[in-house]
Order: C-alpha cells, then sequence, then structure tokens
C-alpha cells in the first residue's frame, strides 16, 4: 500500500476538504505549519518531552494474566493508554495541536467532546500553555460526563452547551466549526478525532502513532513475535489508527476496529457504520456515514458518548476498502459485561469506549489458543462510573 | 445562457442593481414556499436562492438552522425542493439558485441532480462545503446540463483562491462579506470592500455579496460597489415570525420592496 494521504489529503477516494470557503485558506496554512513543525527537531524534541514527563508515555503494555485464564484461550495483553495523564490517549494529539497552535500564533483553542475525554485533555493543554479555551459538548453528553464537565472548568476552560440536533458529539462539532469559521484569525480549531478536513485525519494520526510504535516493541519484546490481532474501538477512530499504524506492514496481524452496536439494527439505535453507512461528505471529510435515503446524516445510539457519531474516519474507509484492517460492532450490553469482567478479572476499570474493544478480544479469545491479542485500552472508566452505576444496580444495593 | 446570465446583462443594460433573496426551501411547509417566493418576486427579487434543508448546517447561525429544522419536520428532501422550483417556474420566470449542502447532492447523485434541475427550471447551483478543489466532477456535470455554478469568495480567500473561484464560477461570483456563520448583523464588515476589489481584479463576472445584509442601508452602502446583494436570514426570521399569519405573503413582499428601495435610483 503506498503511504496516504496524497497530497491533496485523499486516502484513496475518502477524505478531501469539504469545508466553506472562509475555512479553506486557514486550513491550507495549517498544512504549511503542521508540515514545517513534523520536520522541525526542537518542535519534536519539546512534544516528545512533554509527552515523555508531563503524559507519562511510554504507556506499559501489559499482560492480562487473569483474564487470558478466564477465557482460555489467546495470550490478551493490554496498552495501557488509561493510564496517561487525564485518563486516555487524547492527550497524545492535543499536546501536539497545543504546540502547533503556539508555533501559529494563536491565543484561543476551541474542541469539540463527546465523552469528554478530548474536552479534558484539550482544556489541560490550553492550562499548560495558556490558552484560552472553549470546549463544545451536546447537552445530553453533558448529562451523561459529568464529572468530565466539572474537570474541565476547573482546568480553566469554559464548557458551552450544544442544543441542537441530537445534542451529541455531531452537534459539538457543528458548533466548534461555526466558532472557528466566525474567529479564525486567531483561533485553533483542536479537533479531536481523525476527521475533519485534510490535514486533520493525517496531523492526528500522526500524533497517535507513538501508541503503536510503543505496542510493537514492546510486544516483540514480551512475545518475540508479532501479535495476530489488535483491536480497537473506533468512533472517529483516533486510537484505533495510533495503533494500527506501525502494523500496517505486517500483513499476518489482523487489525480489528471495533464500533458501537448500541441496542439494535436499525438506524438511529447504533453507530456502527459498516452496518447500513454508505459513503458521503460530513463536517469536512468523504468517507463512511450513516444517512438516510436523502442524504440527512442519520442519528446515532451508544452507551459510550465517544463512539456516538454518524462517521467512520477517512483513513479508517480506506483501510476497510484495502481489507488492511476489518470492522465489527459490540452491542452496549457486551461492552457493560466486558468491562465488568475486565474489572473483575485485572482490576482495571476500563472506558465504555475501549470496552468496546475489550468485548471483541473477549468474544474471540476462547477460540483462539495460541494466539497473541493487542487491545488498545483507550482510555479509563472513572468518568462512566455514573453510566457503570445505572447498569449494575445491584452492586449499590448491599 | 441561463435566466441568471440573462437578469445580470439586463440590470447591465438598465443600470439597477439587483435583490437576491434566500429563504430554506420547506419553511414552513414544501406547499407554501412558491407562494412565499411570489411574494418575494412581487416585492422587486431579481433571483431566487432555494436553501435545502440539511441535517448538519455547519455555516448556518441559528435562524436558518431552525429553519432547515422546520423544513425537515414537513419533510422536506431534495427531490421536494426540485419539485418545489417546478411549482415556481409554472408561474414565473424569476432565475432560481439551489443553495445546499454537498451530502444530499451526492445521495441524490450528481447527474441525476443537475439533469433534474434544468428539467424544473433551475439556473444553477451553489455548494456551500464544496472547495473548487473538490467540485470537478460537480462542475462538468452542472454545465453538461447548462446550469451555472456559483462559488463563494471569503475574506481569508488568497488571491490564488479568488483566481479557482473565479475560474469555476459562471453566473456571477457570491462573496461572503465576513468570516462567520449566516445571520443578520447590525453593520456591514470592513473587510466586504477589499474583497470586493481582489474580486474584481481575477474576474469580470457579476459580484453579489451576502451574509449579514438584512436592511435598507446594508443595500444602500453596498449598492454602489456590486452588481447585487444577498439578504437571507431577515426573510427567514420573518417567516418564522409569521408562519401562521395570513398576512406573511404582504409582508414579505413589502419588506422586499423597503430593502429594494436602498439601491435608491439603482432599484
Amino acid at each position: 500500500m503506498s503511504p496516504q494521504p496524497d497530497a491533496s489529503g485523499h486516502f484513496g477516494p475518502y477524505g478531501g476538504r469539504f469545508v466553506p470557503e472562509v475555512l479553506m485558506a486557514p486550513i491550507e496554512e495549517l498544512e504549511q505549519a503542521y508540515l514545517a513543525a513534523r520536520e522541525d527537531p526542537a518542535f519534536q524534541a519539546e512534544l516528545q518531552d512533554l509527552l515523555r514527563n508531563y503524559a507519562g508515555r511510554p504507556t506499559a503494555l501489559y499482560f492480562a494474566k487473569r483474564l487470558t485464564e478466564a477465557l482460555g484461550g489467546a495470550r490478551i495483553y493490554l496498552k495501557r493508554e488509561d493510564l496517561l495523564h487525564t485518563g486516555a490517549h487524547k492527550i497524545n494529539n492535543c499536546l501536539g495541536q497545543g504546540l502547533l497552535a503556539r508555533r501559529m500564533g494563536k491565543r484561543r483553542i476551541i474542541a469539540e467532546t463527546g465523552a469528554g475525554q478530548h474536552g479534558v485533555a484539550t482544556a489541560t493543554v490550553c492550562a499548560l500553555l495558556g490558552f484560552e479555551c472553549v470546549v463544545y459538548m451536546g447537552e445530553e453528553d453533558m448529562r451523561r460526563q459529568r464529572l468530565n464537565v466539572f474537570r474541565m472548568r476547573m482546568l480553566g476552560a469554559k464548557v458551552a452547551a450544544v442544543t441542537s440536533g441530537s445534542r451529541t458529539l455531531k452537534d459539538a462539532i457543528s458548533e466548534a466549526m461555526r466558532d472557528w469559521v466566525t474567529n479564525v484569525a486567531d483561533t485553533h480549531y483542536l479537533l479531536g478525532s481523525v476527521l475533519g478536513a485534510h490535514p486533520y485525519p493525517m496531523m492526528v494520526r500522526d500524533f497517535h502513532k507513538t501508541i503503536g510504535e510503543e505496542a510493537r516493541g514492546q510486544i516483540l519484546e514480551a512475545e518475540g513475535r508479532l501479535p495476530d490481532s489488535v483491536f480497537a474501538c473506533v468512533g472517529g477512530g483516533s486510537n484505533a489508527i495510533g495503533i494500527f499504524h506501525a502494523f500496517l506492514p505486517d500483513a499476518a496481524v489482523r487489525l480489528v476496529g471495533v464500533e458501537a452496536g448500541g441496542r439494535g439494527t436499525a438506524l438511529g439505535e447504533h453507530a456502527a457504520r459498516y452496518h447500513g453507512g454508505a459513503p458521503g461528505v460530513l463536517q469536512g471529510a468523504y468517507s463512511f456515514v450513516l444517512q438516510d435515503d436523502h442524504g440527512q446524516i442519520a442519528l446515532t445510539h451508544s452507551v459510550s458518548a465517544g463512539l456516538d457519531y454518524a462517521m467512520i474516519g477517512p483513513e479508517h474507509a480506506w483501510l476497510h476498502d484495502q481489507n488492511r484492517a476489518e470492522y465489527t460492532s459490540a452491542s452496549d450490553v457486551q461492552a457493560l459485561d466486558a468491562a465488568r469482567l475486565l474489572s473483575r478479572t485485572e482490576g482495571i476499570i476500563p472506558a465504555l469506549e475501549s470496552a468496546h474493544a475489550v468485548a471483541e478480544a473477549v468474544r474471540r479469545a476462547p477460540a483462539a489458543a495460541g494466539q497473541v491479542f493487542v487491545v488498545n485500552l483507550s482510555g479509563r472508566g472513572d468518568k462512566d462510573i455514573d453510566i457503570y452505576r445505572e447498569n449494575f444496580k445491584e452492586l449499590d444495593e448491599s | 445562457m441561463t435566466r441568471i446570465g440573462r437578469l445580470f446583462d439586463c440590470l447591465k443594460r438598465d443600470g439597477r442593481k439587483g435583490l437576491i433573496a434566500y429563504i430554506t426551501a420547506g419553511d414552513p411547509t414544501p406547499e407554501r414556499t412558491p407562494d412565499l417566493v411570489e411574494a418575494l418576486v412581487r416585492g422587486g427579487a431579481d433571483l431566487i436562492e432555494l436553501g435545502v434543508p440539511f441535517s448538519d448546517p455547519i455555516a448556518d447561525g441559528p435562524v436558518i438552522q431552525r429553519a432547515g429544522e422546520r423544513a425537515l419536520k414537513a419533510g422536506t428532501t431534495l427531490a421536494t425542493v426540485l419539485e418545489i422550483a417546478a411549482a415556481i417556474r409554472r408561474r414565473s420566470e424569476v432565475p432560481l439558485l439551489l443553495f445546499t449542502y454537498l451530502n444530499p447532492v451526492l445521495r441524490y447523485g450528481l447527474d441525476r441532480l443537475a439533469q433534474d434541475a434544468a428539467t424544473c427550471g433551475i439556473d444553477g447551483c451553489l455548494l456551500i462545503d464544496a472547495s473548487v478543489e473538490e467540485a470537478q466532477d460537480y462542475v462538468a456535470a452542472m454545465h453538461r446540463h447548462g446550469l451555472d455554478t456559483v462559488f463563494l469568495a471569503a475574506p481569508t480567500s488568497t488571491t490564488r483562491r479568488l483566481e479557482l473561484v473565479a475560474r469555476y464560477s459562471t453566473g456571477f461570483v457570491y462573496l461572503v462579506s465576513r468570516t462567520g456563520v449566516t445571520g443578520e448583523r447590525e453593520t456591514l464588515s470592513a473587510a466586504v470592500t477589499p474583497l470586493i476589489q481582489a474580486v474584481r481584479a481575477v474576474t469580470n463576472l457579476p459580484l453579489a455579496v451576502g451574509f449579514g445584509i438584512s436592511r435598507p442601508e446594508h443595500v444602500a452602502e453596498l449598492g454602489g460597489q456590486v452588481e447585487a446583494v444577498v439578504v437571507g436570514s431577515a426573510f427567514v426570521r420573518l417567516i418564522e415570525r409569521n408562519a401562521d399569519n395570513p398576512s406573511l405573503e404582504i409582508q414579505l413582499e413589502s419588506f422586499t420592496r423597503e430593502l429594494k428601495h436602498g439601491f435608491g435610483a439603482h432599484a
């Protein structure tokens, strides 16, 4: 496979730049600034220093011995992105884009958030680097993720409630884009996933590639060989692209993206783009998107706010078409069960997003004796305690 | 040449300026839109932009967002908007420009849309979220069926970008007066005059300015500089406030006339 994206930001037919003309020149400027920063040793050195000493990289690759024994099949390793500062992989990208925004002379940063993990990571980096910060969050997600709303405010960010549409991630992105289109001169839009117009899908991927680079070296050291399968949850798909990328040339390694199967198969009941989605344009990119027959974007549902989004990142759509990655889904119930199993066997409460990846590994492990699995544990579950409580009521009763 | 081209030729010949009115098709209902358009035309609107409602209108402010929600709730699709256009065309020769986000167009099919739009009497199309770089197939399809392709020029556009916009635009070039979403503003942006000069330097096409224009004094200020001005949210707000009022059409007509008076001797 040739390196992607091409010069115009396309991954095969996907990606590109679908934004109003007002944003085109600023996006071209962002691309130039990023390409220059990527080649600048001083920029990379500062980023590496922050990733190591502030965020806590490299993260461990942990052999989940009791989970492995409980399932009696594949040997399961967890890439512990949940141990990073702020509790999820999102900080990798936020530090990178934060340094880039400073280099571009911006004074204000805006972001969208679904589960709140990207919002918290953005608010954190803004506090660290001294930016004014506004995070757009759907009203429904603010209710689901109250703890993260408070964390962002404590970090000095303004959390702007979005009341349009389904009041979730998709609407938060639209509102952030409206802010950006208005304040583009002094504001950087710190997009949190491998979505949006070029260069975002490439840039966000690059900032997360370190996940897979570390994991590949760590599994070779631990097992003396490459894994058979790598699992990651896919909303927009940033943690998945981050861990997949280093394994792309390793044709024998199965790359498994797990979408949100929600509570049913009908349109509106899930966020599994490969169950009923079609190519289309949303919020800057051309990729697979859940939509109706008239091209209106569909509402989605997932117990996990971070996966509750109608489009998959364009590079994933490309990997899917190339048969280099496979995409499956785990339901709300499967994710909740997996979270409980991991908590009890390993003492690790995962984020609901990451629990989808765990669920698929759990499903496949018993029939995979002798195989090695790596699961990207992209975030920790503290933010989801309210939802876990709602779903595990019996635990509140003794 | 489309009705759009002929309109701008007429305006030039008569020493007049054009008023372009945007409304969201299907708001409050698809059945009502042709009547509203007729009222706008009676008041003096020279060209009508028919907005296609979309679930995720990233370039629109709250007024047009709400109009889109109402139109979608009333069952409006791109196919419905084409039917609305055909109904308008049975009554009027006013130039019609389809104003839409890309995804409904992709889903409908570029070539199918171009063909059906031409059949329904639409004269051109403007895609809000497709840069000229991504619009090659679209431009080819529209031109094959004799439709104009209008692109946006923005205060942030570089000279290189303005040249691209001018190259792919036919009919006129739509200048976005300010960075920001659609919606009424108190005053005109200081960015607009430099933008007009920059676009004039790269094209002889007629220019229309939109975004934030809602009052006769705005129209007056721009009338001396460009061939046409676009008013959108102010009309849409009037429709929102008076959807159930039988005098809506009369109010639209008189507001259009008021705006048109802004051009003074060039009305």
